[in-house]
C-alpha cells in the first residue's frame, strides 16, 4: 500500500474571469519509509502540488490518497484531523505560532491529539534538535536556524506518518542549511518516516531516493 | 472537544496581546458602568421608597376635595384616624411689600401638626413651633419663591388684606421634589388667618385636605375599606401609604429604566468600537490561525480560542465597568438632585451589578462574533502563500445569524428594561436607522473627499485626506461612534430649544401672553380699568360658570348609588358600558358663547346653540369619547342647585397650547348668564416691567384675582427642561466618552501599521513636523466629520419634530453646535495626537530592525 498516492491531478484558479492551470495531469505514488523531492522552477506548480498531497488545498480534478484515505472527498475540518493524525510539515519560513514559547509550539500537535505527557515530550524532542535549554524562548528571540530546529521537533512530534517539507533552507545561510537538513534526515531516518521535499535545491534533492520534476505545472520525468 | 486545551492557547495567545486586548475591551467600560450606575441607582431608589413610604405622604392617609361635602360626609372625615391635620389650598398672586415683587403662588392654609412624618426643612427649624402654634400671623415661604421675589425670612408677604411675617425658608416638603417648588412654590399660613385675607371667594380654585395619623400598627387601606366607597362617591380622594408608594415607585421606575436605555446606547456604541477592533486583531492573527489549521485545529476550534479570549476580556471590562458603576451611583443622587421626593441611600446593588457583568460579556461576545466568524473560514494554504486571501472573502451565512442574534439581544434588553414589547421595537428600529444613517452620512463622505479630491493642495493635505480612506482605515466606525454622541448632544439642545420656541410662539403676535382670572361679576369693571390704565388691550373676556354633571341619557351617579355597598370596586372602574364614575366626581368650568374661538375647530354637529327650548352643548372631541357619549345625548348639570338638561350638538378640537382659556364644554349665549359666575380676562404685555406693574396694582386692589403671564410659564419650562436635560446629558456624556475610547483603542491598534508608514515616510525624507501634521489634519479631519455626521442627523431628526409633531417653524440656533462641534473636533485631534505620540518619537531604525 502507498503511504501517498496521487492520480491524475488537476488544479486550476480563477483570476481576472480568467481560468489558469497550474497543476496539469500530475499522477505518482510514494510507498511509506521512501523519500521523495519535488523540483522545479519558481512558479511552476510544486509548492501547490505539495498543498494538494499534504490536503490544504482541494484539486480541481484528480484524485490525492493519503494513508489509502481519499482527501478531496473529506471537509477541510476532516482534513485537519487527517493532518493531525498522520502529517508533518516544515516550511520555509518556519510558521511558528509567534505568542507561544518553543516549548509549547511544538506542544500543539500533542496537545491538538489530546494526548497525555506532552509536555515531556516536547522537551525531550527540543533536546534531541539540541535546543533542551531554549524551550521558554519566543520565536522572536531564537535565530533563524533554531526557529527551523524547533520547527522540526514540532513536525515530528506527533510520530507522522509522512512528513511535508516546502524548501527548508530557503531561509537560512549554508552552514546552518547543513547542518539543519542533517537533521532532519537523521530524524526521519530515526522515526521511519516518508519524507516529500519540495526544493530548487538540486544538491538537497539528490539526497533523497526519488525526484520528480515540476515545469509548467506538468510532471516532467518521474 | 479539549476544552482545556482552548482555555490553555486562549491563554497563551493572548499573552503578547493582553493590553491591547484589555484597551478594546475599554469600549465597553463605560456603557457597563452607566448602565450598572442608573440600576443600582434604581434598585436603591425603589428600597428608599420602600423605607421611607410614610414620609412621602408626611402622614398615614390623606383625603382630599374640591366641594364642600356634605354635613355627613364632614362628620365622616372627623372620625377617622387618631389625629389629623387640615390644608387648605388654592393659587393666588402673593406680593412682598418691600421689594414690591409679585408671583402667582400656591397659598396653603395649615392647621395641626402636620407632618406627622418625615422631616420638614425649614431655616431656622424654630418657625416650625411658632407656625404650628398659630399665634401669630406668620408665613413659612418655599425657598424658591423667596428667590424669585428677592425676599427673606424677617421680610412680610402678603396675601390679600393681609400680611403675614415669614418665619422660616422652606428647604423641603415631605413628599415633595424640589422641583415642584419651581412649578408651584407654596405660601404656608396658619388656617385660622386664611379667612381674613379674603381670598377664599366664590370661583376661587380651593382644594382641601384632611392628613391623618392612625395608631402605630393600624392596617390604614383595611380601616377605611368600609366608608372607601362612599368617600369616593362624594368626590373625595383616598391617598394611602401604598398608593403613593406605588406611584412614586412607578414614576421613578420608569424614569430609570428609560434612562439605562440611554445608558445602553454607550454600551452598544462600545460594542461597535470592540467589533472594529476585534476585526483588525483578527487580521493580525490570520497567519497564526492558518499555522494551527496545518497542525490540524478545526476552524471551529481555532475560532473558540479568540472568542475565549474577547469572551475573557469583556468580563474583565464589563466587572471594572461594574465597579465604576458601583460608584458613579453615589454621585447620581446629586444629578437627579430637585427631582427626588427623597432621600436615597445608596448601596452596593448586587443584581444590577450581576446583571450589567451579564450584559456586558454577552453583548460583547456576540459583536465581537461578526468578525471571529472569518476565523473559521481561514485555509491553512495561507501557510504556503502568504498572499492568499480567498477564504476569509465570500458569503457566510453565520454571520445573519450573528446580526439576528444582536438584534435579538437588543430588543430583548429594551423589552427586559420597559416592559413594553412596542417601546423595544421602537428602540431598537431607532437605533437602527441613526446607525445606518450614520454609516450612510460617514461613506457619503469619504466618497465626497475621494470624488473631491484636492490633487492641487500641498502634500501633508494630500496625504491626510488620503489617509480617511486608505485600506482598514477605520473612518466610517469612528465617525459612527463618535457621531453618535455629537447627535445626542446636539438634540438634547436643539429639542430643548424647539419645546421653548413652542411655548413662545404661543403667545407671538397679537395671541394673549397674560391671563387675569378669578374675577367677580362685580370686579370687571375695576379690573378693565386697571388694564387699561396700564395702556394694555383686553383681547378676550370669558364668562365661567362651574357645575356638576349629574347624568348622561338619564343614568346617573345615583345609578352607582344603588349598587351593594359591598360590591368590588374594581367592577366600577372596568365596567366600560355606562358612564365612567369620574364624570360625576368633578367639577365642570364652563363658558358661554354662540361661535368658536381662534383655538378652536369644529370636528362634528355644530357649535353650541338653542333650538325648540332644547340647550345643545359643543363638548370637547376627546373628552366626548371618555364620556362615553355621542351627539344627540343628553347631559343633565346641576348648576349650583338648579338642574339643566342639555344636548350634545357637537364636538370641536381644541389647541391647548395657548395662553388662554379653553373649555370642554361649551353652552350656548342665553342660558347661564345669571347662574353665579366669574372672569378671566386677558391681555398682551409687551415686557415683563409691565407685566410686573399691573400684578402689583391688581394685587392692592383686587387682591384674590390672580394673574399668569407666558414669562413666567417659560422660566418655569426652561427650568424643569434645563434639570432633565442636565440628567440625560449626564448620562448621554457616557456615549461621548465611549466614542472617544474607541478612538483611542482605534489609534492605537493600527499603531503598528502607522508605525511603518511613518518611517517609511521618513526614510523618503519626511520631517517630523510633516508627520505630525499629517496626524495633526487627519484626526481633525476625523473629528469634524463625526461631528458634522452627528449634527446632519440631529439637525434632520429636530426638523421633522418640529414639523410633524410640534408643528412649529423650524429654527436653529447654531451656537450650541458650533460649540459641539469645536469640542468634538478638537477632542479627537488630541486624543489622537496623544496615542500617536509614539509614532512620532521611535527612531526609524528601531522599526525596520523589527523592534516596532
Amino acid at each position: 500500500m502507498s503511504i501517498l498516492r496521487v492520480e491524475d491531478l488537476t488544479r486550476t484558479y480563477s483570476s481576472g474571469g480568467r481560468d489558469l492551470t497550474v497543476l496539469h495531469g500530475v499522477s505518482f505514488a510514494i510507498e511509506p519509509g521512501d523519500t521523495f523531492s519535488i523540483v522545479g522552477p519558481s512558479g511552476s506548480g510544486k509548492t501547490t502540488l505539495l498543498g494538494l498531497c499534504a490536503g490544504l488545498d482541494r484539486a480541481t480534478s484528480g484524485s490525492v490518497y493519503l494513508n489509502d484515505i481519499r482527501l478531496d472527498t473529506l471537509n477541510e475540518d476532516q482534513r485537519a484531523a487527517i493532518r493531525n493524525q498522520y502529517v508533518g510539515f516544515i516550511f520555509q519560513n518556519f510558521q511558528l505560532l509567534p505568542t507561544l514559547t518553543a516549548l509549547e509550539n511544538v506542544m500543539v500537535p500533542l496537545e491538538l491529539r489530546g494526548e497525555k505527557g506532552a509536555k515531556q515530550t516536547a522537551q525531550s524532542l527540543l533536546e534531541r534538535v539540541g535546543l533542551g535549554q531554549r524551550g521558554h524562548h519566543y520565536p522572536t528571540q531564537l535565530s533563524g536556524g533554531e526557529q527551523q530546529r524547533v520547527s522540526l521537533a514540532r513536525a515530528f512530534a506527533n510520530r507522522p506518518k509522512i512528513l511535508f517539507a516546502d524548501e527548508p533552507t530557503g531561509n537560512l545561510d549554508t552552514d546552518t542549511s547543513a547542518t539543519v537538513i542533517d537533521l532532519l534526515f537523521e530524524l526521519n531516518r530515526e522515526a521511519g518516516t516518508t519524507l516529500v521535499l519540495v526544493t530548487h535545491d538540486l544538491d538537497l534533492a539528490a539526497k533523497t531516493n526519488r525526484i520528480i520534476r515540476i515545469k509548467g505545472g506538468t510532471m516532467a520525468n518521474g | 472537544m479539549n476544552t482545556s486545551w482552548l482555555f490553555k492557547m486562549a491563554w497563551r495567545d493572548s499573552r503578547r496581546s493582553r493590553q491591547r486586548l484589555l484597551l478594546f475591551m475599554s469600549a465597553i467600560v463605560l456603557g457597563i458602568a452607566a448602565l450598572v450606575a442608573i440600576n443600582s441607582f434604581g434598585d436603591n431608589l425603589a428600597r428608599s421608597i420602600d423605607e421611607q413610604a410614610r414620609e412621602l405622604l408626611g402622614a398615614d392617609l390623606t383625603l382630599s376635595w374640591s366641594r364642600t361635602p356634605t354635613k355627613r360626609i364632614q362628620r365622616l372625615l372627623t372620625s377617622i384616624g387618631q389625629d389629623r391635620a387640615y390644608e387648605v389650598a388654592f393659587p393666588s398672586l402673593v406680593s412682598i411689600p418691600r421689594t414690591g415683587g409679585v408671583r402667582l403662588a400656591q397659598v396653603k392654609g395649615l392647621e395641626g401638626r402636620f407632618p406627622y412624618y418625615g422631616d420638614w426643612e425649614v431655616e431656622p427649624r424654630s418657625a416650625i413651633a411658632t407656625f404650628r402654634r398659630a399665634d401669630q400671623q406668620v408665613a413659612l415661604v418655599d425657598d424658591a419663591l423667596l428667590v424669585q421675589l428677592g425676599a427673606q425670612p424677617g421680610d412680610s408677604v402678603r396675601l390679600g388684606e393681609l400680611s403675614f411675617l415669614i418665619a422660616g425658608r422652606v428647604e423641603k416638603t415631605p413628599g415633595q421634589a424640589a422641583i415642584a417648588a419651581t412649578v408651584a412654590p407654596t405660601v404656608f399660613v396658619p388656617n385660622r388667618y386664611l379667612a381674613g385675607t379674603g381670598l377664599l371667594q366664590r370661583g376661587s380654585r380651593v382644594s382641601y385636605k384632611y392628613y391623618y395619623q392612625f395608631a402605630p400598627g393600624t392596617d390604614v387601606a383595611r380601616a377605611i375599606r368600609p366608608v372607601e366607597r362612599r368617600l369616593e362617591r362624594a368626590g373625595i380622594n383616598t391617598d394611602t401609604v401604598a398608593d403613593r408608594k406605588r406611584q412614586t415607585g412607578r414614576a421613578f421606575g420608569d424614569l430609570t429604566k428609560y434612562l439605562s436605555l440611554v445608558a445602553f446606547v454607550a454600551l452598544l456604541l462600545g460594542c461597535v468600537g470592540v467589533a472594529s477592533a476585534v476585526q483588525l486583531y483578527v487580521k493580525e492573527k490570520v497567519a497564526s490561525v492558518a499555522i494551527l489549521r496545518t497542525l490540524g485545529a478545526s476552524g471551529r476550534q481555532a475560532m473558540l480560542i479568540y472568542l475565549l479570549q474577547t469572551a475573557i476580556m469583556g468580563l474583565i471590562g464589563a466587572t471594572i465597568g461594574a465597579v465604576l458603576g458601583s460608584v458613579v451611583q453615589l454621585a447620581l443622587p446629586q444629578v437627579f438632585g430637585r427631582f427626588l421626593p427623597i432621600a436615597v441611600q445608596t448601596t452596593l446593588s448586587v443584581p444590577a451589578v450581576m446583571s450589567g457583568i451579564g450584559t456586558g460579556v454577552l453583548i460583547s461576545v456576540l459583536f465581537a462574533l461578526l468578525p471571529l466568524l472569518s476565523i473559521r473560514k481561514v485555509s491553512p494554504l495561507r501557510t504556503l502563500r502568504s498572499a492568499y486571501e480567498a477564504d476569509t472573502a465570500g458569503r457566510d451565512p453565520l454571520r445573519w445569524l450573528a446580526y439576528g442574534l444582536i438584534l435579538a439581544f437588543i430588543i430583548g434588553f429594551a423589552y427586559w428594561q420597559t416592559r413594553n414589547l412596542q417601546l423595544a421595537g421602537w428602540f431598537t428600529g431607532g437605533l437602527v436607522v441613526a446607525f445606518s444613517v450614520l454609516t450612510a452620512v460617514s461613506l457619503g463622505l469619504i466618497w465626497l473627499v475621494r470624488r473631491l479630491f484636492p490633487t492641487a493642495w500641498s502634500y501633508v493635505w494630500r496625504q491626510s485626506l488620503a489617509n480617511l480612506y486608505r485600506p482598514n482605515n477605520q473612518t466610517v466606525i469612528l465617525v459612527t461612534a463618535i457621531g453618535l454622541g455629537a447627535f445626542l448632544i446636539a438634540t438634547l439642545y436643539l429639542t430643548q430649544g424647539l419645546l421653548l420656541s413652542r411655548v413662545e410662539l404661543s403667545g407671538s403676535g397679537q395671541q394673549p401672553n397674560m391671563v387675569l382670572f378669578d374675577i367677580q361679576n362685580e370686579q370687571i369693571a375695576g379690573v378693565r380699568d386697571a388694564v387699561r390704565e396700564q395702556k394694555l388691550p383686553i383681547l378676550q373676556e370669558v364668562p365661567v360658570v362651574t357645575m356638576r354633571l349629574t347624568g348622561i341619557n338619564g343614568r346617573s351617579s345615583a345609578a352607582d348609588t344603588a349598587k351593594p355597598i359591598d360590591q368590588p370596586q374594581q367592577s366600577a372602574r372596568t365596567d366600560t358600558t355606562g358612564p365612567p364614575p369620574w364624570a360625576f366626581t368633578r367639577e365642570y368650568r364652563v363658558t358661554y358663547r354662540d361661535s368658536l374661538i381662534s383655538s378652536e375647530k369644529p370636528a362634528s354637529g355644530q357649535g353650541p346653540y338653542q333650538a325648540n327650548g332644547n340647550v345643545y352643548i359643543s363638548v370637547e372631541k376627546d373628552f366626548l369619547s371618555r364620556l362615553r357619549a355621542k351627539i344627540g345625548d343628553t347631559l343633565d348639570f346641576n348648576v349650583q342647585g338648579l338642574p339643566l338638561q342639555t344636548i350634545i350638538g357637537g364636538t370641536r378640537e381644541v389647541d391647548w397650547n395657548r395662553v388662554q382659556t379653553n373649555f370642554l364644554v361649551v353652552f350656548p349665549a342665553g342660558v347661564l348668564e345669571q347662574a353665579p359666575q366669574f372672569r378671566v380676562l386677558m391681555t398682551r404685555v409687551p415686557d415683563n416691567q409691565t407685566s410686573a406693574r399691573l400684578q402689583r396694582v391688581l394685587v392692592s386692589r383686587f387682591p384674590n384675582v390672580s394673574a399668569i403671564d407666558l414669562g413666567l410659564i417659560l422660566k418655569t419650562l426652561d427650568e424643569i427642561l434645563g434639570q432633565i436635560s442636565f440628567v440625560i446629558r449626564f448620562m448621554a456624556l457616557f456615549s461621548i466618552l465611549t466614542g472617544l475610547l474607541v478612538l483611542s483603542s482605534s489609534v492605537v491598534l493600527s499603531k503598528y501599521q502607522r508605525l511603518r508608514e511613518s518611517v517609511l515616510l521618513r526614510t523618503l525624507g519626511a520631517s517630523r513636523k510633516q508627520i505630525l501634521q499629517i496626524t495633526a489634519i487627519e484626526y481633525g479631519l476625523l473629528g469634524f466629520l463625526a461631528a458634522l455626521s452627528g449634527i446632519l442627523l440631529s439637525i434632520a431628526g429636530t426638523w421633522s419634530l418640529a414639523r410633524f409633531v410640534f408643528e412649529v417653524p423650524y429654527q436653529i440656533d447654531p451656537l450650541p453646535l458650533l460649540v459641539v462641534a469645536t469640542t468634538v473636533t478638537v477632542l479627537t485631534l488630541l486624543i489622537g495626537l496623544f496615542n500617536s505620540r509614539d509614532v512620532l518619537a521611535r527612531s526609524p531604525l528601531d522599526v525596520l530592525r523589527g523592534k516596532g
